[in-house]
């Protein structure tokens, strides 16, 4: 995935988001291959798409129909259901608003100023990413866990937090963090300070300068990583297996309901929740394309 | 720009804010930590109990149930997971609870039959037919005989499964604890695939078809056999097993603080009841109460059991120590 690729080097969304600006080269001038290669390179990427993604996914929603609509449906207004997507929904919200301005902060933070420890902090931008997610999920039950760190304090104020949404949120937050940041740094780098300096010479005061200045010039970009971040929030599994208790109707958001669901035998209800999902991450990616259509008519900022 | 940022994080906003919280419409919350394989005894028993509590009381429960592997589920309610009662596979997962002062030590005479209302065993599992002629223990071990358990470091019923093993082999003629684990170990050597769960393990044979034997709680060999009708699966039983006794408590520390003990209290008196034990009995748990077991005694075979309390295990604490700790005998086989 692009979002990985590292900072220093190429400014990959950058060179993406331009690639859709300029005008395409006549795709047979630049590639001299002959037909055959091209044929059997483009039925494989057909195929593999087909089979790999494509298959699988239709297969959730045969899956989910295979008892008829009126099945489908009781699966998704169970309560449990219910209540995981409910959960869901507000665990996506909390960590995409969250990690929305936290990686404005962090990303104006790196490319407008200068400070000591700024390639550490580079650096730990991508540490969510390289983090198995279990571990992501235990830090947080080390913490605050009943044995934890803070977990007796907690108790004893009557806050609950792991086995709790408070936990499912911060494990969230923790891993979708840097999609948003990852989307602007390059971008902001390769801008550089300079049209915030003209504004500031201007006589605009900083929070103006961010908002007319700053934002209009990243909005694309961190909208790309808004959507990113929320796909992931929703679907997250391992983190959230950690610190969630599993308490149905209460704890489990969407994926864990679905693997509850799968094995209670009750497969079709299951597909039928994961279908739902599904359907979130098709809406995220609809949104995607059209904001990249968009971004190819306008140019990038 | 046509698309407001400005109303785009107010819609955001709003969503949290208004994005409902669990609301807790009852008069009673009560979370049962339970096991894997109980799912579906524990929907049969909540329904009945609070129908019960209901038209003594006049209150209405709300049940929360959380299900994983019994020692994972032991480690959440150490962790802080709030739970009013544990149901687990084995009485040393609780022990591990009252270790860190949730509940008292003694937690176990609290209730009759060793707190565990119910009783199981593990049998055999195999495809319809048994095409690969599994009939006891030692059948385990042949080249090209894969067997599915799940992982006994998460999994209660793995432990069991282990135990069980263990047990037959010790009966052998010759049979020593050396002979013992190395036949352990041989059963090991045929496992493609450790589940931290009983439900995972048994998913993993019935619906994903991996693997000649399932070894199984006998109420999760015949829910299977329920759910996937009998031309699917066939259960075997071997010659000697083990006298699994899955045990519950209140947890001390937690209805205290919730002001739930009462009501927590009469919920596990209740498994004992008639009507408790008849559930148990028609989700295949064997019921300790002498007048219900007759009555499903056909539906039970009979098979020599061993307890984990025979000399051979000297109890959970021991058995626990000695073969399932860090650097146990199940280490020692595992890591070979």
């Amino acid at each position: 995935m692009s979002v990985i690729a590292p900072t220093e080097g190429v400014p990959y969304a950058v060179e993406h988001f331009h690639a859709a600006t300029a005008p395409p080269p006549p795709l047979e001038d630049i590639h001299s291959e002959p037909r055959l290669v091209r044929a059997v390179v483009i039925a494989l990427a057909i195929l593999f798409m087909g089979l790999f993604i494509l298959l699988p996914l239709a297969n959730v929603f045969v899956q989910a129909f295979s008892k008829g609509w009126a099945a489908y449906g009781a699966a998704l207004v169970d309560p449990d259901a219910l209540a995981a997507v409910r959960l869901t929904l507000l665990i996506a919200a909390i960590s995409v608003a969250t990690n929305t301005v936290m990686g404005l902060v962090m990303a104006w933070a790196i490319t407008k100023f200068e400070f000591t420890g700024k390639s550490l902090l580079i650096t730990l931008v991508d540490l969510p990413f390289s983090v198995s997610p279990v571990i992501a999920g235990l830090v947080f039950v080390l913490l605050f866990g009943a044995q934890g760190w803070f977990g007796p304090w907690l108790i004893d104020h009557g806050w609950k937090i792991i086995f709790a949404w408070p936990g499912i949120a911060l494990a969230t937050i923790f891993v979708t963090f840097p999609f948003v940041a990852r989307e602007l740094i390059p971008l902001m780098q390769e801008q550089g300070t300079q049209e915030e300096e003209a504004a500031v010479t201007l006589g605009a005061s900083g929070w103006r300068t961010f908002l007319k200045v700053t934002l209009p010039n990243v909005k694309w970009a961190l909208l790309y990583g808004v959507l990113l971040c929320n796909a992931r929030a929703m679907g997250e599994f391992g983190a959230v297996s950690v610190v969630s208790g599993h308490v149905r109707g209460e704890t489990n958001t969407m994926p864990l309901h679905i693997e509850i669901l799968y094995n209670e035998y009750q497969f079709q209800a299951s597909f039928a929740v994961a279908s739902l999902l599904a359907l979130l991450a098709v809406v995220t990616l609809l949104a995607k394309t059209l904001l990249e259509a968009r971004l190819g008519r306008k140019g990038g900022h | 720009m046509s698309f407001s940022f400005r109303r785009l994080a107010f819609a955001a906003l709003v969503a949290a804010v208004a994005a409902p919280l669990p609301v807790r419409a009852a008069d009673v919350n009560l979370l049962n930590v339970s096991y894997d394989p109980t799912r579906e005894l524990y929907v049969a028993v909540n329904k009945a109990f609070g129908e019960k509590y209901k038209a003594e009381t006049g209150k209405t429960i709300e049940f929360k149930q959380s299900h994983g592997g019994s020692g994972k589920q032991a480690r959440s309610v150490i962790d802080g997971l709030e739970a009013d009662v544990v149901t687990l596979a084995l009485a040393y997962d609780i022990d591990a609870i009252a270790d860190k002062g949730l509940l008292s030590p003694e937690w176990q005479k609290r209730l009759p039959d060793n707190s565990s209302p119910y009783t199981s065993t593990i049998v055999f599992l195999v495809r319809k037919g048994n095409p690969k002629g599994i009939k006891d223990w030692n059948d385990l071990i042949k080249p090209g005989v894969k067997v599915i358990t799940p992982n006994p470091k998460t999994s209660g019923g793995a432990r069991w499964n282990y135990l069980a093993a263990w047990a037959y082999a010790l009966k052998q003629p010759g049979g020593s604890p050396a002979t013992a684990k190395a036949f352990v170990a041989d059963i090991y050597k045929n496992v493609p695939v450790l589940d931290t769960g009983a439900r995972g393990s048994t998913v993993t044979f019935t619906e994903r078809g991996v693997g000649d034997v399932l070894l199984a709680w006998e109420n999760e060999a015949f829910l299977s056999k329920k759910e996937f009708g009998d031309d699917k699966f066939d259960i075997v039983v071997p010659s000697i097993s083990i006298l699994a006794e899955p045990p519950v408590a209140v947890v001390d520390k937690v209805v205290d603080r919730k002001g739930t003990r009462a009501v927590a209290e009469s919920y596990l008196k209740f498994l004992y009841t008639k009507e408790g034990q008849e559930i148990a009995a028609q989700n295949f748990y064997r019921p300790r109460d002498p007048e219900v077991a007759k009555k499903y005694d056909n539906v039970f075979p009979k098979l020599d059991l061993v307890t984990v309390d025979d000399p051979a295990f000297g109890g959970w604490r021991n058995a626990q120590k000695t073969h399932f700790a860090d650097g146990g005998v199940f280490d020692q086989i595992y890591s070979n």
